[in-house]
């Protein structure tokens, strides 16, 4: 399993890079679906296939297809129209400090206690059942605060674009 | 225990099969047109026409191939590509029949069987819209990027009411993994008990397929052809091809949710019963080419919206209350 893991880490960390370094907008949306499928990846690698799958249909598949539908209004230049951003004074090494800082803080916690051994999993782990017991036997009221959010959301929608008034 | 080698094989068995599949549909479905508008169709490559196919992948391997200046050649060469391996990678996960023994050891009939089958199908069928939009986008025309527009808005409302309607297969079978949503069949297709799933799941499925009455990302009346105005040659094959083998791959999935699948009576094998209830839905969906006139764009959208969806939902529901009141 542990080249699975390998490759899809290397896709993963590949795409976070892309949505980076890219100029044109729509390579940082494909970047960002190879990142996504490589973490997809690595859920269904870590037994949480129904995570994975889901992340995939999700994110992938929805959520950053209207990202590109949005931007695909862009143009395809090859020169992108805005100007490489300019820096704030001292920005860079400000940035690599508190990077260094973090990765130290990261370390030291990762690496000041014995790792301890992978704990087992219980048999039907990351199966669609397991997942769905979860929601709504451990976590109905919080499943229903997020449904109730959602549904704001949408509602919000709709009054904002009322207020255009009949034939807009 | 399946060995990478055994995995290998079968998936380079599914991928022939495939793409001879693709070939000869194309040429069933001319003639099948032919004959419905009173015509006799292609005739003259090879008996009955079928040689067609072949002359036309000659054609298309030899003709030239075609980069827009102002295309981003990176993405126009990469879309196709994810056309084709988006359609083809469904097909890790669908059965064709139950196991059968080869040499004493038991071989399942499918790459791989796992237990979200139906997920890693819908998964692909996500990524596909991928294809389709950054055909259009990189060609930086504009009937190829109101063409990939189209198909981003219609790809997304249309697979909502498909993943609706689907709950009430996977509630009444109690699984995702197809196997086991086939066998959960035997006695009663889920068309049955499911019919306003069934007409829900299989115009959504033709909506997917961008076929006709729902091909308005490539209306050639509007859009030339929609999002692969400006491809040629074999890159313009790979989107055919990907369509083609979409379409088998929904008429798969049409089968092994609602239609029992493999299961029939017995003077036929269970691979045969497959084949013929895809081919059966294959022919339907050339019949709707021949007979529907297409979609106008704004109808299409408050049918996806105003009537599918609440009509999957309806059925989620009283789905829902049945299973519950009879299990």
């Amino acid at each position: 399993m542990s080249w699975v893991v390998a490759a899809a880490t290397v896709m993963t960390l590949a795409g976070a890079a892309g949505v980076l370094r890219a100029r044109i907008p729509v390579h940082a949306v494909l970047a960002l679906v190879l990142n996504l499928v490589g973490l997809a990846a690595l859920f269904i690698a870590l037994d949480a296939e129904f995570m994975g799958l889901i992340q995939v249909i999700v994110y992938a598949g929805a959520v950053m297809v209207l990202f590109l539908f949005v931007i695909s209004l862009l143009s395809a230049r090859n020169t992108p129209l805005e100007r490489r951003p300019s820096l704030l004074a001292g920005q860079e090494p400000l940035g690599v400090a508190v990077g260094a800082l973090l990765v130290a803080a990261l370390a030291g916690a990762i690496f000041g206690q014995p790792l301890p051994e992978p704990a087992s999993i219980y048999p039907g782990f990351g199966t669609v059942k397991a997942f769905g017991a979860a929601l709504f036997y451990e976590h109905v009221f919080v499943l229903q605060l997020a449904a109730l959010l959602l549904f704001l959301a949408a509602v919000g929608v709709v009054v904002l674009l009322g207020r255009r008034g009949p034939g807009r | 225990m399946d060995t990478v080698g055994l995995i290998l094989i079968r998936g380079a068995i599914v991928i022939v099969v495939l793409l001879t599949a693709f070939a000869m549909m194309t040429v069933i479905e001319r003639k099948m047109l032919g004959y419905f508008q009173l015509r006799l169709g292609p005739n003259r490559t090879g008996p009955w026409g079928l040689l067609q196919a072949v002359a036309d992948g000659v054609k298309f391997i030899v003709k030239e191939d075609i980069i827009p200046r102002d295309a981003d050649r990176l993405v126009f060469r990469l879309a196709p590509i994810i056309s084709v391996f988006t359609a083809l990678a469904a097909w890790s996960v669908i059965p064709v029949g139950p196991p059968i023994e080869v040499g004493g050891r038991p071989v399942p009939l499918s790459i791989a069987d796992p237990p979200g089958g139906v997920l890693v199908v819908l998964a692909f069928g996500a990524l596909s819209v991928y294809g389709v939009s950054l055909a259009g986008w990189a060609s930086q025309s504009k009937y190829a990027l109101l063409g990939s527009l189209r198909a981003s808005a219609q790809l997304i409302s249309y697979e909502l009411s498909m993943g609706l309607s689907l709950l009430g297969v996977i509630m009444l079978a109690g699984s995702l993994r197809l196997g086991d949503i086939v066998a959960a069949q035997d006695r009663l297709p889920f068309l049955f008990l499911q019919p306003l799933g069934f007409i829900i799941f299989f115009i959504s499925a033709v909506a997917e397929a961008s076929r006709i009455p729902f091909d308005l990302p490539e209306a050639e009346t509007e859009l030339v052809a929609g999002y692969h105005t400006e491809y040629s040659g074999m890159r313009y094959a790979m989107f055919a091809m990907a369509e083609y083998i979409h379409m088998i791959t929904v008429s798969s999935m049409v089968t092994l949710l609602y239609l029992g699948g493999w299961n029939g009576p017995a003077f036929l094998p269970p691979v045969a019963w497959f084949g013929l209830k895809v081919a059966l839905l294959l022919f339907v969906f050339i019949w709707m080419r021949a007979s529907l006139p297409r979609f106008r764009y704004d109808r299409l959208m408050d049918f996806g919206w105003k009537v599918m969806l609440p009509l999957a939902i309806v059925n989620l529901l009283v789905t829902a209350v049945a299973a519950a009141l009879w299990a």
